[in-house]
């Protein structure tokens, strides 16, 4: 049976595409994002990576350290070029 | 792990893999060891963008002949690497730059490559987004056959076609010596054993340096610290890679909607640093919605550190070491190492399997530093 569940709900991938990835051979959780794009949306993994370690633990049957989750990158939250380009007060 | 090769490849990016790919599918028998993780080094922290418009002539010819091969390469492979061709819109902003641009359109075109200079006005016919006034342009350059490709993807394709072709690829593998016997390579030491070869190809990118010390060859590698950011995905807007040499700017879209791009760090210094910059946030917004007001609405989602491998003349070193015998440089690529990797991986492997030396890797060797004449790759961005 497929598994249609949705596992990264910015890039749209389910359950299944997760489990195809690692039965092709991506079994490291960097290149799983790489192949993917599981945790490069908005969210950056907050709500999809913790869910994929699950399915790769099940489908490896090994377990997958917390020092592997792919490197959190900033900003914590998405914020705008015209905000991130703005002059200092008092600079201008 | 195995206990012997044919040949040992050091670095799972897209150099190592091409490589990888080429020697296997010739029928030698082929180790790759990684340190991380497929494409965790500067392939996967890379801009995506691949272009053939250059000052020096080995460059230009090396990236044309990567092109050709790019076009054909998701068929080869048996898989999407999402190669596109956008062409590649460089920005000129004052006299200098636009003799320079002269004389570069003038050697291209003599190689083959379909490349023009444009008026401002014509800018935005090529990428209608950008404003000519505010990124000061007094005219550009223009070729339609550059492009971009998808570097995990393009990475990951060639690490399967290795392994088809019986490549064996050891991931997570530490190197941590490499023993020689009268000048010639004997085996190399990793953290989950020893493997017997005669051939070790160095293609670790900014660790190259740390890996021919292991034999005794000092290299004039630096390791330059830079920055690339990614938007939220968008519609469509523009084909082109968009880049200045003066701003030290580029940026495009690629397939999946986003912008992505990069620009030099304020206060840059040579080093092995990861830690991304606030300086660099502000100073790539400032200068990217100069050129494209319209993203000042645009979301921000990640940035990232990557690092330019980079030699005296900006350009790679390749071929094989004239002291230590089997140990093939692969490195220094300055920024371009992914662009070139179709035709490097290439040249080096028919020199591995036949002997064969083509006039690039001539120009091309460790020694060339030994002289007093370089030519310097002027065309350097990020």
């Amino acid at each position: 049976m497929r598994k249609h569940a949705i596992v990264c709900r910015c890039e749209d991938i389910t359950e299944q595409d997760v489990i195809d990835a690692i039965h092709q051979g991506y079994t490291d959780l960097e290149e799983l994002r790489r192949r993917l794009r599981i945790g490069m949306g908005p969210c950056q993994g907050r709500v999809c990576i913790s869910l994929v370690k699950k399915i790769l633990e099940k489908e490896t049957g090994q377990r997958v350290s917390e020092e592997s989750f792919p490197t959190s990158r900033p900003p914590l939250i998405p914020i705008s070029l015209g905000s991130l380009a703005k002059k200092k007060r008092g600079k201008e | 792990m195995k206990k012997k090769a044919d040949v040992v490849i050091i670095g799972g990016g897209v150099n190592g893999t091409a490589i990888a790919y080429r020697l296997a599918k010739a029928g030698m028998d082929v180790v790759v060891v990684e340190k991380k993780y497929l494409s965790s080094g500067a392939t996967g922290k890379c801009g995506a963008g691949i272009r053939q418009q250059w000052s020096t002539r080995e460059n230009t010819e090396l990236s044309i002949q990567s092109v050709r091969m790019f076009e054909t390469l998701s068929d080869e492979l048996k898989m999407d690497i999402e190669f596109r061709q956008g062409g590649y819109l460089i920005i000129n902003h004052d006299e200098k730059e636009l003799k320079q641009s002269e004389k570069n359109v003038e050697m291209q075109r003599s190689l083959g490559l379909d490349v023009s200079i444009i008026e401002p006005s014509m800018i935005p016919d090529i990428v209608p987004v950008l404003d000519v006034k505010g990124m000061k342009a007094v005219g550009a350059t223009f070729c339609p056959t550059d492009g971009h490709a998808n570097p995990f993807l393009t990475t990951f394709a060639f690490a399967n076609a290795a392994r088809k072709h019986g490549a064996t690829i050891y991931t997570h593998t530490l190197v941590e010596d490499i023993t020689i016997n009268e000048n010639r390579i004997a085996s190399v030491e990793t953290s989950k054993g020893s493997i017997k070869t005669s051939w070790v190809v160095d293609a670790a990118g900014v660790f190259s340096k740390d890996i021919a010390s292991l034999v005794g060859i000092d290299v004039p590698n630096k390791a330059y610290r830079k920055e690339v950011l990614a938007t939220e995905r968008l519609q469509p807007m523009f084909q082109a890679m968009v880049i200045s040499f003066k701003d030290g700017v580029y940026f495009s879209q690629q397939q999946e909607g986003q912008i992505v791009g990069g620009i030099p760090i304020p206060e840059e210094k040579v080093g092995y640093h990861t830690m991304p910059t606030f300086s660099f946030l502000q100073h790539m917004s400032q200068t990217i919605t100069r050129y494209v007001p319209l993203l000042k609405q645009v979301n921000m989602l990640r940035h990232w550190t990557g690092f330019y491998d980079v030699t005296p003349d900006a350009r790679p070193i390749l071929g094989e070491d004239i002291k230590v015998k089997g140990f093939v440089h692969c490195h220094g690529f300055s920024g371009h190492g992914f662009m070139l990797s179709p035709m490097v991986s290439k040249i080096l492997a028919e020199y591995i399997t036949d002997g064969k030396v083509s006039p690039v890797l001539e120009r091309l060797t460790l020694e060339r530093f030994e002289g007093a004449d370089l030519t310097q790759e002027q065309n350097v961005v990020g």
